[in-house]
């Protein structure tokens, strides 16, 4: 940063704003993990407390390993999200191309009825979605909760991804169709890498709601073999004892795949989000 | 090989004409600039000689072959465009080979003309390298490469020089030039620049508001104008444009180039003082403002010591005017 827009007393003041609202995002983050590692007499006493040798105890982790098949859980969870998301990107990206690319009747009326779903919770449609779904035999099949995260993903993919795909030069692609490569070639080798930053983007908002979801999961495919890892927590939590340091365990185990996929896409996410502001 | 012929061609976008009716005709080995100002149909003309807009009606021949529902690959063309567009996952080498590769052609043969043009353009030491490690001038030369190893029948250049700067534009159009000469092939230019235009055609195409207004060698444009928009539009300063009634002469306004128009601080026809004088250093121009013309532009070749709000007299060379009529068509004497 140039020295006449950068002082002290700033920096200062932007780094304490930001460490604040970082505190305030982990603390809960904090107190799952730090309570997940201790004895259940230990969590009540001294939510807050770092666990000690006296309270250090792995009883969550090893309940969650043996009641419930959490193994399981954890794979339906990432077939689930990964799926989704593959899914989410794949014809997000490609309605995109086609709203923004070519001119057709009733584009911008598409390109509208597309984004609507963004203002529209798609848990309104509940009801509706479970009769397809029971008619169509997929209830508690992982099929059934891939379906319904694509569609709920797809408005917001569509909707950022025609945006940055508008940006794109018309030369490049232009270039390709003279050089007699196909829209397909088009735009899988010459579009899509150079919209990578905001399929990151795309990736990350949809990924979180699909993992965390409880919802559909509870509604469409509630049977043991296809529990995901939010439903598959729910069994520590009881009407009127609840197994906190199962909870907190499986919801520890929970955060790391996220963690993970984040780190994944973060450096892209940052441009992606960056480069719409900067710009 | 390659000549082009464009028969009434039209193209809407929904209810906005683009192009109203373009005949032309380009002989094999031309070189022809699409000039005119922005907005004038002229880079859509381009796209659609190339099939990446399809035309309203009328037919597009290439090599008298109605080319109008063959796909721009199998059309035998190449393209320069402006931005460039070089492919940004491939090397220097792997763009310039892809639509050869794309035709299905031996992998020998591929290399070999790559290697020609990359020769004709001192490109070999950049073959290996990737867009984003090439300057803007490499790069136009890269784009320009990989439509020479196509050997098509038609070049088409979409204002390829606008986006380098003056120095850079001079030598690359210097460049195109000799290439037009050493390959002897058909070549169609866009462009907003009536300097490029200029030196470069060997054939002007002046288009305005999605119609040919005049087509010509350029000192035929120069020379000859047809109308007021051309005889505007070519030449740099822009040709005055004086009332012809207060001068007692024909029509309604008489053109005179800034060349063709006498300074002298005693005696002349039309009378006005200097607002503001601007040395090029090999020329002069004055601009002069006058009753009831409004301001004049006067071109002197060397210096010339004139202050603002001087007082001067203009003459126009009689043997170099204009007359234009009302609807800014020219009389012929």
């Amino acid at each position: 940063m140039s020295q006449a827009r950068s002082s002290l007393p700033r920096t200062i003041a932007a780094h304490a704003a930001l460490l604040t609202y970082t505190a305030i995002a982990l603390f809960p983050v904090f107190v799952i993990v730090i309570n997940a590692f201790k004895s259940r007499r230990a969590i009540f006493t001294e939510p807050l407390a770092l666990p000690d040798a006296e309270s250090f105890d792995l009883v969550g982790f090893q309940t969650v390993l043996k009641q419930g098949d959490f193994l399981l859980y954890f794979q339906n969870s990432l077939v689930v999200t990964v799926v989704s998301l593959f899914c989410v990107l794949l014809f997000g990206a490609m309605a995109a191309f086609a709203l923004s690319e070519y001119r057709f009747r009733g584009n911008m009326m598409m390109g509208l009825y597309l984004a609507l779903g963004i203002m529209i919770p798609i848990r309104l449609g509940t009801v509706a979605i479970l009769q397809m779904m029971v008619a169509s035999g997929l209830v508690n099949t992982l099929t059934a909760l891939i379906l319904v995260y694509t569609a709920q993903g797809l408005p917001l993919a569509v909707f950022i991804l025609s945006e940055f795909m508008r940006g794109i030069s018309d030369d490049l692609k232009n270039a390709g169709r003279i050089d007699g490569l196909s829209e397909y070639r088009i735009f899988f080798t010459l579009v899509l890498p150079l919209v990578r930053p905001a399929m990151a983007t795309v990736a990350v908002f949809s990924m979180i709601p699909i993992w965390n979801d409880l919802w559909f999961p509870l509604i469409l495919a509630p049977a043991e073999e296809t529990k995901t890892v939010t439903l598959g927590a729910q069994v520590f939590i009881g009407q009127f004892v609840t197994n906190w340091n199962a909870v907190l365990a499986a919801l520890s185990l929970a955060i790391l795949p996220v963690l993970v996929l984040y780190l994944l896409f973060s450096r892209q996410l940052i441009r992606g989000i960056t480069s719409g502001a900067v710009k | 090989m390659g000549s082009l012929r464009l028969s009434r061609i039209t193209k809407s976008f929904g209810a906005t004409d683009v192009i109203k009716g373009v005949d032309l005709e380009v002989r094999d080995g031309e070189f022809c600039v699409f000039v005119g100002p922005s907005g004038c149909g002229k880079s859509t003309l381009l796209r659609i000689i190339a099939g990446l807009e399809d035309a309203t009606s009328g037919d597009i021949l290439i090599d008298e072959a109605r080319v109008n529902d063959t796909p721009p690959s199998k059309r035998e063309i190449a393209m320069v465009f402006q931005s460039y567009a070089l492919y940004p996952h491939l090397t220097v080498r792997d763009n310039m080979g892809l639509g050869l590769k794309q035709a299905g052609e031996a992998k020998e043969a591929i290399s070999a003309r790559v290697t020609e043009a990359s020769r004709m353009l001192s490109l070999d030491a950049l073959l290996e390298r990737r867009p984003a490690e090439l300057s803007g001038g490499q790069r136009q030369r890269v784009a320009i490469g990989r439509a020479i190893v196509r050997t098509p029948k038609l070049f088409l250049f979409d204002e390829p020089l606008s986006n380098l700067d003056a120095a850079l534009r001079v030598a690359t159009r210097i460049e195109i030039a000799r290439l037009h000469r050493e390959l002897k092939a058909t070549m169609i230019y866009v462009t907003h620049d009536q300097v490029e235009a200029m030196t470069l055609a060997d054939r002007i195409v002046v288009l305005n508001g999605g119609r040919v207004e005049q087509v010509g060698a350029p000192m035929e444009l120069y020379d000859n104008p047809a109308n007021v928009f051309v005889a505007g539009f070519i030449g740099s300063p822009q040709m005055n444009f004086l009332k012809a009634a207060p001068l007692g002469l024909q029509g309604e306004t008489v053109g005179v180039r800034p060349e063709h128009l006498e300074i002298s601080r005693e005696a002349g026809e039309i009378a006005g003082t200097v607002s503001h004088v601007e040395h090029l250093g090999g020329e002069t121009n004055i601009y002069v403002r006058t009753e009831p013309h409004g301001l004049l532009t006067v071109r002197r070749f060397g210096s010339a010591a004139y202050g603002v709000d001087e007082a001067v007299f203009l003459t126009p060379d009689p043997t170099r005017r204009f007359f234009f009529d009302a609807a800014g068509l020219r009389i012929r004497a």
